[in-house]
């Protein structure tokens, strides 16, 4: 069957982009200049303390060995340890992962049916004056920096008007779509434009099929033909922004939990960073590139499984 | 030869700016020269502490306030928008050259080089942007300097692939295949007739590319792994006054829509450079 084909040929290609991934983090550690033992070890470090840091990591060993253990230790779920927290760094994103799931699934429900709408009012009359007037707010839009409008909006509606708490999670769904409601949306005003101007154009590109103009042929009204020919058309182009939207809303949590202190990956990230915590900053890395992947294979197999045209 | 009447006409040059063009030279016209002449009209010292001033809002004395040890805020504005301006251009040329450079080798010759970067495509793509930049930078050390390797070692590849896209189309066509008929060496083909016919989609990549460039550095400059205090840049700026914007929102409120302002300039100018190569193709 085509689809199990496809699904196992993705799957190799997986394993080679894993590997990659893999061999990109652990360089990552022995990019910086000098020892990687001091880096680790902190600038006051002592030579012993280096010394000790240097034979219990196995950083005396050569480099593809060091790597074959990295590799090994991955297969185990160990991806390294805090040294700022003595934790294992898997148990270290247990915890902390669930803030920047719920953000990112909070961001898709705010960002995704503006998106549509707009992208559906531009994409009705290229170049009328809807489209025109959606493709400036999206230029707007896109050279607004998300942390400044993170501190104006939780100074204006978190601080002056009182209606949002501007910091933290909260307990329990209610109070974390209270909580998680300025952060998502500060990333989802960033994110529409982007997204909007993608689906657009995904729309125009229907707009001229030939599918169209047998439809056209055929004597359906132009209305017919948007709501029912070009619109089921544009479901798969929404699904793939899906994919293209994790990278960049990653991108987008670590700063905006920076600003609104939610407990998520991003603060975690960000304090491993400023902390000198580099087994998190590697292990983080690693968890953020497989789940970027992982969402863009979900994407491809359910895509391929709607449309048949995309298994042969 | 052909009969000069099958050859296609050349597009007619396109008459008089876009509304978008106009906009953008106004923005980044003006922005270069406040970047360029920011000493000399900076009313105040950009780190001249003044306790007596501090948090002090817009006043005649100072039109966009003091922060809390009392900086003048335009001063540092002014002053800040040399740095970020000039880290729209540091930030872009590396990237471009080398991404263009591998590009066209890659396109032009195929082979081995070309499934090798293409590799090399694929994993860097599998990284969100912002996290692998943000780890390099955590790796070798804050600022900006390496804020700047950082972004061109993962920046060249969309070049790359923009370059190299469009080298396979150049590729195949018929002033190629004469130029390599006539016996031109493949420098000069390249450079000659593959890189002029290539640069248009080049350069509207590389303003949308700025416009990203500045957020970056302004982010990575907010995050403190960027431009370090008290240097005054517009990222560091929203930071500092981060913590009391609560009675001060001026210290973050200037510097943002400065931030702003230039990126809707460069946002502009790939707008009409957008609309003219789309005039130039229709024409």
């Amino acid at each position: 069957m085509a689809l199990l084909q496809l699904i196992a040929r993705r799957l190799i290609q997986l394993a080679g982009v894993l590997l990659g991934i893999s061999i990109v983090t652990f360089l990552l550690l022995h990019m910086a200049p000098g020892d990687p033992a001091r880096l680790l070890a902190g600038d006051r470090a002592s030579a012993e303390t280096i010394a000790v840091i240097r034979s219990q990591y196995g950083l005396d060993l050569p480099l593809w060995r060091q790597f074959l253990t990295y590799l090994m230790n991955l297969f185990a779920g160990d991806i390294g340890q805090s040294l700022r927290f003595q934790r294992p760094v898997s148990q270290l994103i247990q915890q902390f992962m669930w803030p920047t799931l719920f953000l990112t699934v909070y961001v898709v429900c705010l960002a995704v049916p503006p998106t549509v709408a707009l992208a559906i009012m531009s994409a009705r009359k290229p170049g009328g004056t809807a489209d025109q007037v959606i493709r400036l707010i999206g230029i707007a839009g896109l050279t607004i920096p998300v942390f400044w409008l993170g501190i104006m909006m939780s100074r204006l509606f978190g601080v002056s008007l009182g209606w949002f708490p501007v910091s933290g999670y909260g307990v329990g769904i209610s109070e974390h779509l209270h909580h998680l409601f300025l952060p998502a949306l500060s990333t989802a005003i960033w994110l529409v434009p982007v997204l909007t101007q993608s689906l657009r154009a995904a729309l125009i590109e229907k707009t001229t099929a030939d599918f169209v103009t047998a439809a056209r042929a055929q004597g359906a009204s132009e209305r017919e033909i948007f709501w029912r020919t070009i619109l089921p058309n544009a479901v798969l182009p929404t699904l793939n922004l899906l994919g293209v939207m994790v990278a960049f809303m990653i991108g987008g949590a670590i700063i905006v939990e920076t600003i609104y202190a939610v407990p998520g990956l991003g603060t975690l990230m960000i304090g491993a960073l400023l902390g000198r915590d580099y087994y998190v900053v590697q292990g983080l890395t690693l968890v953020f590139a497989m789940s970027t992947v992982l969402v863009t294979l979900a994407v491809d197999l359910l895509t391929a499984f709607i449309d048949p045209r995309v298994r042969l | 030869m052909a009969n000069a009447s099958t050859l296609p006409e050349a597009a007619p040059p396109v008459r008089g700016m876009t509304l978008s063009m106009m906009v953008a030279m106004a923005i980044l016209g003006g922005w270069l020269f406040l970047a360029l002449t920011g000493p000399l009209i900076a009313p105040h010292e950009p780190d001249a502490i003044d306790i007596m001033n501090m948090l002090s809002p817009p006043s005649a004395e100072h039109w966009f306030g003091t922060d809390q040890v009392g900086r003048d805020i335009f001063s540092r504005v002014l002053f800040a928008s040399r740095v970020d301006l000039f880290l729209c251009v540091i930030g872009v040329l590396p990237p471009l050259l080398i991404g263009t450079t591998i590009g066209l080798l890659s396109g032009y010759f195929g082979g081995v080089v070309d499934s090798l970067f293409m590799r090399v495509y694929d994993l860097t793509v599998a990284f969100p942007f912002f996290v692998l930049v943000l780890a390099i930078v955590g790796v070798l050390g804050p600022g900006l300097v390496n804020f700047i390797i950082a972004l061109t070692l993962v920046g060249w590849v969309s070049y790359a692939r923009l370059v190299r896209a469009e080298v396979l189309t150049i590729r195949e066509s018929e002033y190629i295949q004469a130029a390599k008929c006539l016996g031109y060496p493949p420098v000069a083909i390249l450079t000659r007739h593959v890189l002029p016919n290539a640069i248009g989609p080049i350069i509207a990549y590389a303003v949308s590319d700025a416009v990203l460039v500045m957020l970056a550095g302004a982010s990575f400059g907010f995050l403190g792994m960027g431009a370090q205090p008290p240097l005054a840049e517009w990222g560091v700026m929203i930071a500092d006054g981060q913590a009391f914007v609560q009675q001060a929102w001026w210290i973050c409120l200037f510097p943002g829509l400065a931030a702003i302002s230039l990126g809707l300039g460069f946002a502009f100018l790939g707008d009409g450079l957008g609309q003219m190569q789309r005039r130039q193709a229709t024409a």
